[in-house]
């Protein structure tokens, strides 16, 4: 283990009946840090925090926060979730609806049996730093789903918690109310300084918010790294195609030439081909829209393609291009020129990913 | 080009709420019109009043050469007399009934022979693609294989308009992306007249020929080609609709015009026509962003990282704006900022608009 | 398609179904109360509430009023205490088999309460009661251990039909509530007994209102029970008082006034609860429904598991299975007071109620065709009116919906004695001591039940489909006949068996109307119990049992088909 390793899950192992939901999870989280786990749903990652929290058991591995055993099947430990001292907040804000706004967020602390002087400090410290002190004797139920979200957040960061646990906390919200949220929730963890897991679906969130982020697929990580590093270096096909909108183009060998299939043109030498592709006899070059460009003429990066749809979306102009019997999109600013509907064009990667045709 | 539809001095109000409001507008044959406003503009309401599920309280519509409604001479001619295709929101394909039955239905009020209506059927089962599916029941389909089946019943017989109204709106983000295209390419395999009512600017900017910018109050505020409307907006509201758009104020001193509280000109001149009080709008992309160089001098407030595009909020003498540079293109130019850092701004493009229009659009 | 059509043309049709919808509902409903309430203000002609609070306070009405107000009381706590325990149980607990205990603790549904008294009277009346005597031969007591003939005995026996109107309710708040608002709690720092008492209850606060609420007015206008086992202690209930008036006075004039008061105390208790609950659902239902599902947190009852299974068990054997063993038992001997043993069993009982005895054959004859024929009349009506209410946009709609909710909030025996102010002479029509008379009370009582399962079925059909099928080319007619109806069929087939299977059973209305050879299976029972025929009237309860179990079956049945 690393020194600054606070939150760690050790061989973390999930089976509900013959489905593997997480699959031998290693994962250590420091103190203070935003740590973001990424993927369609269904990859495990609910389950995940919800083993953390304390709401699943495990079905192997072990689970520490700082120097004291929260899970581990084999050594029979099992600490119930009101004795982890976390805070959480859910997708459905879960806000108790017979409580006003500042109840909801002293009950975590009356159950703690604190004083009341600090109580009523603490209530109002969270609710200030919420924006929320002026409503404090409403229901949360006449509350805005931002109003809402804000109230878990208070109640959450009224504990003082080590960890605070959010599982897909803005996905219910409208999008211009999630942008602001997301800076909020950023300001808050930079304020308290507490350990931050998240969990989202969405990738721009899980990039704006993270120190680190993890993607996974099946309950099975496919990359841990610093978000420009996911981006930059998607370790696979999966990782790449969940990262912003992307093409996958058919590419085989000819004669030790690599050609798009379908097309009479081998691709540029300027793109290189990594070694491990040499065996393939199919594979995919991978692509994002916004990192082709047009050019004028062939010249020696281009390729020559087609223009089946042109479609002007006020600030891009989006384009299917035809590269043999591939389709490749590529957009382009609405300044930048580029062909019409029909035309023959030529196309520059700027950026090619290769990865196998089956991963 | 030939008139299809005229709406003509339409009025229609819901007990005390004036909805439209002596409303004209034609569309033409041929053209995919579409009718973008906020919700709760009217949008709908005219959609219905085309169809006949509404009457209006004062007006006339005709399509084609027929008179479907005239409050003056008391004509109405209900839904089912007015051959039109209809897309519901909700999709509306019934429950009870197969993907076939659904899709034939329009057929079998026509009473045509059934030969002729299961190759009709079957030909449009396939142009959307749900070839196999045929005998599957509503319950058992996707959102947009839904979806799918309502536009096959609204084209079957062949309407000489169809009529749709916000189709994509309960349908996934990579879904509406998807059936956009397609529902633009059946109107062009068909030729067929299309009036399409949205809230979402990006669908209306993709499948239009013609788009009109509804505002709440049921006005129409410019009517034009995709192009025109994004490029060249009538006002500060159809500005703000048609995407992310920055607002900053300017001073005027003697003649000249000052960014926020500072010293710095405002590039480009001077505003046609008269305010108390102006402000600029450009869109992020109209914005150029340098670590040194001519223009203005700005400071990064904000740097956050969207996968591909990095966003930045800008601060210019107090005035803050955003914009977003592609991941690739700031990792190659050296633009990958950090908050605080100095920065220098130029405009590619920017809009004059009156300051009072602003509170109009601040629910926007 | 160029000629053009007057809008107001079609507007034509909408007025003549809100017409007939506002007749049907006067005439069945608003008519019969218009009569008690008239009659219990108005003395010859002249308004007079002197008489009426006179009326009321005598000793016997006043007592009665009480009464009725004590046993729903009682009732209404023990059932809302053992409902919401169950519920908790079936829906938050590791209990062993709970989906099939949660389908057990509904049977109780089916057995219609006057037939369970029936069956307690035989084994706890302080006399001969099987339990009792037994217990007394057992320890040798003098003294029987139970008298099932107190307010105790007769709640306790609502308590034990009644109880599933909270369980479903409860049953139904808790599997629909958000479990992340319990889960919440928890990662505050809330334990599963703190979270039960300051979390989950009161967030299910108003299911359990509502389903009390229920209850309360159930009991407070149940006539049955009250009538099996208080009469012999000189206990009257509202009901059972205006029955016993009218019956013994042979309908006298002064019998009816009392009567009409005793119903407008009920109409207006019952319309302050309906209030109540209307309230209660609209403002205190909070959204707790949730997004993402997970299993809600189980409490762990551990060493508890087994010996809650066995105890609920035991109860549903000892409120069902032991009554219904007693009524088939007693139903075959021939002689009531013969021991209970399998010798002195036969089916003779039965094959003399079902072909030989005139009165019990015409009275399963009788109850078959009134249930068949209110139930369809009903269904159609009702979809009629909850078309009109759900779908229409017509004036004149605002008292329709009044009128609508009016069968909700008017009791039993008070639709019968407005039914014979109606239908006796003195308008033109006299329909007493016919079938007929018991029919039109039937389709007043069964109409919420229509209007319920009509409006619930047509609120799933969307304004657009029918609007999808007009711009397909269908009429407005076309469009109802392919789309509309075949839609809302479930729950036309719903609403007829919820109307025909308590109406197989029913007692409170038709032991006010009933003539010797209008006796309906409900009034059969009863009155050949009173009449002493004690065997002949558990036989048949047994074959009332047996109907209804499989018409039960039958519904499930088809209301699963039509899910599907």
């Amino acid at each position: 283990m690393s020194d600054n390793a606070f939150v760690r899950l050790i061989n973390v192992t999930k089976r509900f009946g013959d489905v593997t939901a997480v699959n031998n999870l290693n994962l250590e989280i420091a103190k203070g840090e935003c740590f973001s786990m990424l993927g369609p749903s269904g990859c495990g990652k609910t389950t995940t925090l919800r083993m953390v929290a304390g709401f699943e058991d495990l079905s192997d591995g072990e689970v520490w926060v700082g120097d004291q055993l929260f899970s581990s099947p084999r050594k029979h430990h099992y600490t119930p979730p009101e004795n982890r001292n976390f805070g959480m907040v859910f997708q459905a804000f879960a806000v108790w609806p017979h409580m006003d706004v500042y109840n909801n967020v002293a009950f975590p602390l009356q159950l703690r049996k604190l004083p009341k002087s600090e109580i009523e400090s603490r209530v109002k410290e969270a609710l200030t730093a919420t924006n929320l002190w002026q409503d404090k004797d409403i229901s949360p139920a006449d509350l805005s789903g931002g109003g809402k979200q804000r109230v878990a957040l208070a109640r959450a960061l009224a504990i003082n918690p080590d960890v605070m646990l959010l599982d897909e906390p803005l996905s219910s919200l409208d999008p211009h109310l999630r942008e602001e949220m997301r800076f909020e929730i950023k300001d808050l963890q930079n304020k308290y300084g507490f350990s931050v897991i998240y969990v989202t679906h969405d990738q721009s969130e899980a990039m704006a918010l993270s120190d680190r982020i993890l993607v996974m697929k099946l309950g099975v990580v496919q990359q841990i790294d610093k978000p420009l590093d996911v981006y930059n270096n998607p370790k696979n096909k999966f990782v790449f195609s969940f990262i912003g909108v992307s093409s996958f183009t058919d590419v085989e060998w000819r004669e030790g030439k690599a050609y798009v299939t379908g097309s009479d043109k081998p691709l540029p030498a300027s793109m290189i081909i990594p070694d491990s592709m040499k065996e393939e006899k199919v594979f995919n070059l991978a692509s994002r829209p916004t990192e082709i460009k047009f050019t004028d003429a062939m010249g020696s990066e281009a390729v020559e393609g087609l223009v089946l749809r042109k479609a002007f979306l006020g600030e891009i102009i989006d384009y299917l291009v035809r590269i043999g019997n591939q389709d490749v999109r590529v957009q382009i600013g609405r300044r930048d020129k580029g062909p019409e509907s029909g035309e023959k064009c030529y196309v520059k990667f700027q950026r090619p990913f290769w990865y196998k045709k089956e991963e | 080009m030939e008139k299809l539809i005229t709406i003509s001095g339409v009025h229609k109000a819901y007990e005390t709420h004036q909805v439209l409001e002596g409303l004209d507008m034609d569309v033409y044959k041929g053209e995919c019109f579409t009718l973008l406003g906020p919700s709760g503009c009217g949008k709908t309401v005219l959609i219905r009043l085309i169809a006949g599920h509404e009457v209006p309280d004062k007006g006339k519509i005709t399509i084609g050469d027929t008179t479907v409604v005239d409050t003056e001479t008391g004509e109405y001619i209900p839904p089912e007399r007015r051959a039109l295709g209809v897309v519901f929101q909700d999709y509306a394909v019934w429950p009870h009934m197969t993907v076939f039955e659904n899709i034939a239905y329009p057929l079998k009020m026509e009473k045509r022979p059934k030969e002729e209506i299961d190759k009709l059927v079957m030909d449009m089962i396939d142009v959307v693609g749900m070839h196999g599916l045929e005998k599957r029941l509503p319950s058992e389909l996707s959102g947009g294989q839904q979806q799918r089946v309502a536009l096959a019943r609204a084209l079957v017989a062949d309407p000489a308009v169809m009529l749709l109204d916000e189709p994509l709106s309960n349908l996934d983000a990579n879904l509406r992306e998807e059936m956009r295209f397609e529902i633009k390419d059946l109107q062009k395999k068909y030729g067929i007249t299309v009036m399409y009512v949205t809230h979402d600017q990006e669908v209306a900017l993709a499948i239009s020929d013609r788009i009109a910018i509804m505002d709440a109050n049921g006005k129409i505020r410019q009517m034009g080609t995709p192009y025109e409307i994004f490029e060249k907006p009538a006002d500060l509201f159809v500005f703000k609709f048609m995407g992310v758009a920055n607002f900053i104020n300017v001073r005027e001193e003697n003649g000249q015009y000052f960014i926020g509280n500072g010293q710095q000109l405002v590039p480009g001149g001077k505003p046609d026509g008269q305010a108390a009080k102006w402000v600029l709008g450009f869109r992020p992309s109209d914005v150029a962003v340098a670590r040194t160089g001519e223009g203005l001098k700005g400071k990064v407030m904000k740097a956050t990282y969207l996968g591909s595009t990095m966003d930045y909020t800008i601060a210019i003498d107090g005035e803050h704006f955003r914009t977003a540079i592609e991941t690739h293109e700031a990792l190659v130019n050296d633009l990958m900022f950090k908050a605080g850092d100095d920065c220098v701004i130029n405009f590619k493009a920017i809009h004059w608009f009156d300051a009072e229009q602003l509170k109009e659009v601040e629910d926007l | 398609m160029s000629k053009g059509i007057k809008k107001e043309s079609s507007f034509g049709i909408a007025h003549v179904i809100l017409f007939l919808s506002i007749a049907v509902l006067c005439i069945f409903v608003a008519w019969p109360v218009l009569l008690i309430l008239f009659n219990a203000f108005f003395v010859e002609g002249s308004f007079n509430y002197r008489d009426f609070y006179a009326v009321l306070t005598e000793p016997e009405t006043f007592q009665a009023l009480l009464n009725s107000l004590f046993i729903a009381g009682m009732t209404t706590i023990g059932s809302t205490i053992v409902g919401t325990f169950f519920a908790w149980l079936v829906t938050r607990t590791d209990l062993p088999y709970k989906k099939f205990m949660k389908g057990l603790f509904l049977v109780p549904f089916m057995l219609p309460s006057f037939i369970g008294a029936l069956a307690w009277k035989m084994l706890l009346s302080p006399n001969s009661g099987y339990i009792n005597t037994f217990l007394m031969n057992l320890f040798g007591l003098q003294e029987p251990v139970f008298n099932i003939y107190t307010y105790m005995g007769i709640s306790a026996v609502e308590v034990m039909y009644l109880f599933p109107f909270v369980f479903i309710q409860v049953c139904g708040a808790l599997e629909r509530m958000d479990p992340t608002l319990e889960e919440s709690a928890r990662i505050s720092g809330a334990g599963l007994f703190t979270i039960t008492r300051k979390i989950t209850i009161p967030l299910v606060l108003p299911s359990i209102m509502s389903g009390a609420l229920l209850i309360m007015l159930y009991s407070m206008a149940h006539f049955g029970t009250v009538a099996v086992l208080g009469i012999e202690n000189g206990i009257y209930n509202i009901p059972t008082l205006i029955y016993e008036k009218i019956h013994q006075s042979g309908g006298s004039f002064e019998s009816i006034r009392t009567g009409t008061v005793l119903s407008t105390v009920l109409v207006v208790t019952a319309a302050a609860i309906i209030w109540a609950q209307q309230k209660i659902l609209s403002r205190g239902h909070y959204q707790i429904i949730g997004g993402k599902s997970f299993r809600p947190m189980e409490l762990k009852l551990r060493g508890l598991r087994y010996p809650l299974l066995l105890a609920c068990l035991a109860y549903i054997g000892f409120t069902i299975v032991l009554p219904t063993v007693v009524i088939f038992m007693v139903g075959g001997v021939s002689t009531y007071g013969l021991p209970l043993t399998w010798e002195n069993m036969s089916l003779d009982n039965y094959k003399y109620i079902l072909f030989e005895y005139e009165v019990t054959k015409d009275a399963i004859i009788n109850s078959v065709s009134l249930g068949l024929v209110a139930a369809l009349i009903t269904m159609f009506a009702g979809v009629m009116i909850s078309y009109v209410i759900v779908k229409m946009k017509v004036k004149g709609k605002g008292i329709l919906e009044f009128l609508g909710m009016l069968p909700f909030s008017v009791p039993g025996s008070v639709i019968a004695l407005g039914v014979i102010l109606a239908w006796s002479g003195q308008f033109g029509i006299n329909l007493y001591n016919t079938v007929w008379i018991i029919l039109v009370a039937y389709i007043a009582r069964y109409m919420a039940f229509s209007l319920k399962a009509n409006s619930a079925a047509l609120e799933q059909v969307h304004d657009s489909l029918m609007e999808a099928s007009r711009s397909c080319g269908a009429s407005m007619w076309q469009s109802l006949k392919d789309i509309v109806i075949p839609l809302v069929r479930p729950g036309m087939i719903s609403a007829f068996f919820l109307i025909f299977l308590p109406a197989l059973r029913e007692l409170t209305v038709s032991i006010m109307l009933y003539a010797p050879t209008t006796r309906t299976i409900g009034v059969a029972i009863y009155t050949l119990n009173e009449d002493g025929e004690t065997v002949m009237s558990t036989a048949l309860a047994g074959i009332a049992l047996i109907l209804i179990v499989v018409g039960q079956t039958l519904i499930n049945h088809f209301t699963k088909k039509a899910g599907e």
